[in-house]
Parts: C-alpha cells; structure tokens; sequence
C-alpha cells in the first residue's frame, strides 16, 4: 500500500533529537535522549509513567529548556526558540490533559489555530470588509476540511467547554491539525477513553496519517492500539531510551518486557 | 436575531452580523433615530445620551482588554486622562486642530498603555489588578505634578471647529460624541469575531495552550492594552472637549471600579455586553438621583447628602446580585432571548 513506498522514501529525518538531558532540581526526567524522526511515519513513544514521554514532548515544543542537547527539525535548531515560533515552523501537538479555548466555539478553536497562516493585522480586522473577511473565509474552507475529516459537523457551533470527553478530545486533534503541520505530536490521545472511542481514534490519526502525509508522532499507554497504528516505536524509562525498531521487535525486546513486566525478562 | 428555519447557505453569510433586510431596517432605523434625537429630545437627556456614549467607549477598550483577551485593568481613568490632558495640551498649547489631537491623543494613551500593560507579561490576575492601580496612580500622580498639564486646576480646551462652525453646545457636541461611538463599536465588534478576537479569548481560556499554538503572547497582550487605551485616550480627549474642562477630579479610582462593574453587569466578553452594562448602570444613577429626596423623606436616618452615597449603595447592590444570579451578565440573558427566539416555535433544536 502507499504505507510502504513511504517508508522506503523517508529516510530523511524530520528531526534530530541529540543528547537531550532535562532536569527537574535532582531528578533527570531526560538522560541522554537520541532519536530521529523520518518524514512520513507514525512514531510511537510507549513507557512506564514517569518515563519521560510528556517531559520530550514538552521539550520538543518549547514548555521545557533542556540543559543539554538539540533538536534540530527540517534543518532548524529550534532548542532555545519561544513555543509559539516553533509552532509557526510546523509543529502541532495535542495535550494530555485537553487544553482548549474553553469559551470558545469548536469552529472558532480551530479557526484560532489557523491564526499562524493568517496575516492581517488589527487595523484590517477591524474594518473586517474586504481584506479580513476574504481571509476569513479561505480559512473557513481549511477548517472545513479538518471538521469533515474528523466527523465533526454537528459539533461545529457548541461550546467546547459544555463537550463531552470523548468530543473534546477529538476538537483538541482537530485544532492541531488545523494548523497544517509537517509534525504532529499526539500526546495520549487516547487516554480515558472507551475501546469504541480509541477505536475511531486510531481510525482518525491513519486518515490523517493518510490522507495528508503528516508526519506522527504518538505518546500512548494502550500497547496493542500502538503496535497496530505505529511504524516504529521508542521505549523509554526513567529518561532513557531502552529499545528501538519496529512493533515486532519491540514486542519481543527482553529489556521492553523487563520495563512493562519487572523480574529479569 | 433570526426567525426558525433561516439557514446560512455560504461561509460568508454564516459570520455576518447583519443578516437580512430586517436587520438592516433595524439598524439604519437605530441610527437615524440617533441623528434625529437632539430635534426633539429634552437637554437633559441628550446630555445623559452623550455621557453614555462617551463611557461606552471606555468600557468598549475595557472589554476588549479584560472581557476578552481577560487581562484586569483598572488603570482604564488613567488612560483617559493621558487622552484628555493629551488632546488639551495640543490643542491649546501648540495649536493644534481638535480633529488631529483626537486621534493623536488617542495613540498617546496607547501608548501609555503598552508601558501599563507590561506587567501582564508577568503576572496575572489579582496581581495584575494590584499593578495596574499602581499604574493608575502614578500617572495620575505625574499628570497632576507636570506644569504644562495645569498642575491641580487642569486646562481648559476649546470646542472643536469645522471652518467658522464651533460644536460649543450639547446638542452639537452629542453628534461628534455619537458618531465617535458608532465607528468605535463597528471596529470592536469586528476585531472581535475575526483573527484578533479568537487570539485574545485564546489568551484568556488557556494562555499555555494559546502559545503552543503559535500565538506571541507579549505582543497580543500588549495589543490589547494598546488598543483598549487607545479607546479610552479618545474618550478622555472626547470629554475634555465637550466639558471644556479636564482635571485630575474627573478621572478616579471609583470610575475604574464602575467600568469594571459595568462590563460584570453587562457581560464579560461581549460588545452588547458594553451597552447593556453602562446603560444599565447610569439609568441606575440617574433613577437614585432622582429618588434619593424621597427615599430620604421617607427614611431621615439615611442623613441630608446621602444622595451621591446612595447610587454607590444601589451600585454595590447590584453588582452583588449580579454575581449571585447572573455571573455573565445581561449579554448572556440577551444570548438566552435570541437562541429561543430562534427556535420558537419549535422546542428543542441544534445550532
């Protein structure tokens, strides 16, 4: 399928991770990280909690300042930028704890992700007849394919703040992808739900993963989900990557086994 | 305000605000209404419309800063008067035409505002509100102490002028002051349902994810503060003019507290929400100024001179029960009104 003459193509990393150290006071949430993330593939990251899964994803989106290392993505060091210019080169990421714009409509959160490819300025919005509005409603169009994808016309207009979990959770991957980006990083997307719900979930990140070559990267707890979706998948524990390659040689990774299961594997 | 059954057929209709040839009747009716006011209605109240108008304005900027981008400012008087003493020191001091200093004076408290504002990429909350009655003293303080701004007696700056016509009455003062405010409200209200207005409700619900998402936080915060003392510099300068008088008496820590009152009462993040609050409240004032000889008739306990105490009473009254029984105001009642005017007939409904 097109999911393998991808692979054979992307062999160009999309970001580089090197010797990223994070520390909190005494404790090392970060060892040492080394990871490549190649254009075009589901990356799984799986762990124990307090692994450091959520502490990467925050450095690789600006929340954290790691002591040591770099992240260069598509060429760029993007270590020491602010959050919201590594979000303008193409960064997307969803929360675990959903982190939306409460009082805001489901269209107008994902209208407000659209804000980095929009360029007027207050004077244009607040005369809105021409320039603005044109804008306005090229963007409307983009949201409107992101709401089709994901199956959200009936939720266009409520506020995300009366949602359900389950809705509110898929908004938050709605708002991420409708800021076009080259990565998107998921973290739990899937935490809490039911298996119905993960089950659209998992069918939502390949349509995406499909449809619009998003590079994807995957923080999860659900193991079968993530060896069924991924393409290749990190174990870390305690800041440190233990194993690395494809589900089928994680699943059969002493060391992997030995992290989920204790004893000695 | 839609009958049942209306539906938007393209993105374009979907986020007008004035939908259909009702609404358009409505609204020229609504202005007409206002121009022809002064043929026919009493000084009085063409006063009372004027005051209204100048503090929508400001309430306008306090909504736009703290409603929705949901940074607490109570240094909006302070702003106020850098546009009034701003417009006046131009006007009589270096000649300037009035139709300059307005919008000059205007950019002066923007300005002034962005140095306000600073202390929001900081902190916030309660904490910002602390530092921004800091702001409101300190300039206060400077203004008062500067030899060109009239040291404690203020100025007093002339009438505008268009040729030989000078706007030195009420009736024609209203008129600079109402069409001030329409312009003024057709800018809020469209900065607020486009790009702009998303970023700063964005800022608001969830600054951390606001950022990941790609919006700088200084620089919109500071935006809002700019554009939200810019209002009140033009409203400052506005009053100036038409009181022909401006001093330091006129701009209050109690006017920051009303305002804020004011956009609590009328609904926090919502442009009607500004009309409705100030309405609200200086009809409220003006019904306690009115009532306040009987009420002391019947009460004498109440004390000769109660009457400016007692608007304060009926204001704090009312504040608190908004708080109790509607927290988000009469914007949200309005809200209510037109979702069921909506469905009506019908009973249940989506969107």
């Amino acid at each position: 399928m097109k999911k393998n003459e991808m692979k054979s193509r992307s062999i160009r990393p999309i970001m580089e991770i090197q010797h990223l150290h994070l520390r909190f006071g005494g404790l090392e949430a970060l060892k040492d990280a080394n990871l490549d993330i190649l254009e075009g593939e589901i990356l799984a990251i799986i762990g124990p909690n307090g692994a450091g899964k959520t502490s990467l994803l925050n450095c690789i989106s600006g929340f954290y300042l790691p002591y040591r290392g770099s992240i260069i993505f598509r060429d760029k060091d993007l270590t020491r930028l602010p959050s919201h210019r590594i979000a303008k080169m193409g960064v997307g990421r969803t929360f675990q704890n959903i982190e939306l714009y409460t009082g805001l409509t489901a269209l107008e959160n994902l209208m407000a992700a659209r804000h980095i490819h929009m360029k007027r300025g207050a004077v244009a919005c607040g005369i809105f007849f021409g320039p603005a509005r044109r804008e306005e409603i090229e963007h409307r169009e983009a949201v409107e394919d992101v709401i089709d994808l994901l199956d959200m016309q009936s939720i266009r207009k409520r506020v995300v703040g009366s949602l359900p979990y389950g809705l509110r959770k898929r908004v938050d991957l709605a708002r991420a992808l409708c800021m076009d980006p080259h990565l998107l990083l998921l973290d739990e997307p899937m935490a809490g739900m039911n298996v119905e719900e993960k089950e659209d979930m998992a069918r939502f990140i390949l349509d995406i993963y499909e449809l619009r070559r998003t590079t994807i990267v995957l923080v999860e707890h659900d193991m079968d989900l993530v060896m069924d979706i991924a393409d290749r998948v990190v174990v870390l524990e305690f800041g440190l990557k233990i194993a690395e390659g494809s589900p089928d040689e994680i699943r059969n990774d002493p060391q992997v086994i030995r992290a989920y299961l204790g004893g000695k594997g | 305000m839609r009958a049942s059954g209306i539906f938007d057929k393209t993105y374009q209709k979907d986020i007008a605000i004035v939908r259909s040839w009702q609404h358009w009747m409505l609204l020229l009716g609504t202005i007409a209404f206002l121009f022809t006011i002064p043929l026919f209605a009493s000084y009085y109240f063409i006063n009372l419309l004027s005051n209204i108008f100048v503090t929508v304005i400001v309430v306008l900027g306090l909504q736009i800063v703290t409603g929705y981008a949901g940074q607490i400012s109570f240094g909006q008087p302070a702003f106020m008067a850098v546009g009034a003493f701003c417009s006046a020191v131009l006007t009589l001091k270096f000649g300037f035409s009035f139709w300059l200093a307005l919008p000059l004076s205007g950019i002066a408290a923007g300005v002034v505002g962005i140095i306000g504002g600073a202390p929001s990429l900081r902190i916030k909350g309660f904490y910002l509100a602390m530092a921004t009655i800091a702001i409101f003293y300190v300039t206060m303080w400077v203004i008062t102490h500067l030899k060109i701004t009239g040291l404690a007696q203020g100025l007093s700056p002339p009438p505008p002028k268009i040729g030989n016509f000078v706007f030195d009455t009420d009736e024609r003062m209203y008129y600079i002051i109402m069409i001030a405010t329409l312009i003024l409200t057709f800018f809020a209200r469209n900065l607020v349902r486009s790009r702009m207005g998303r970023i700063f409700v964005a800022i608001r619900d969830n600054d951390l994810a606001a950022e990941v998402m790609g919006i700088n936080l200084y620089y919109y915060k500071l935006l809002a503060f700019f554009i939200s003392c810019f209002y009140a510099g033009i409203a400052g300068s506005l009053l100036g003019h038409w009181y022909m008088l401006v001093n330091a008496e006129q701009f209050t820590l109690l006017h920051a507290l009303t305002y804020i009152g004011m956009i609590i009462i009328g609904g926090l993040g919502s442009i009607p929400g500004a009309y409705f609050g100030v309405i609200f409240l200086k009809l409220l004032d003006e019904l306690m100024l009115f009532s306040s000889p009987f009420l002391v008739d019947m009460f004498p306990w109440l004390g000769m001179g109660s009457a400016a105490s007692l608007s304060l009473m009926a204001f704090g009254l009312v504040l608190i029960l908004f708080l109790i029984y509607e927290p988000r105001g009469l914007a949200r009642r309005w809200e209510i009104f037109k979702t069921s005017y909506r469905l009506y007939p019908f009973r249940y409904g989506e969107q």
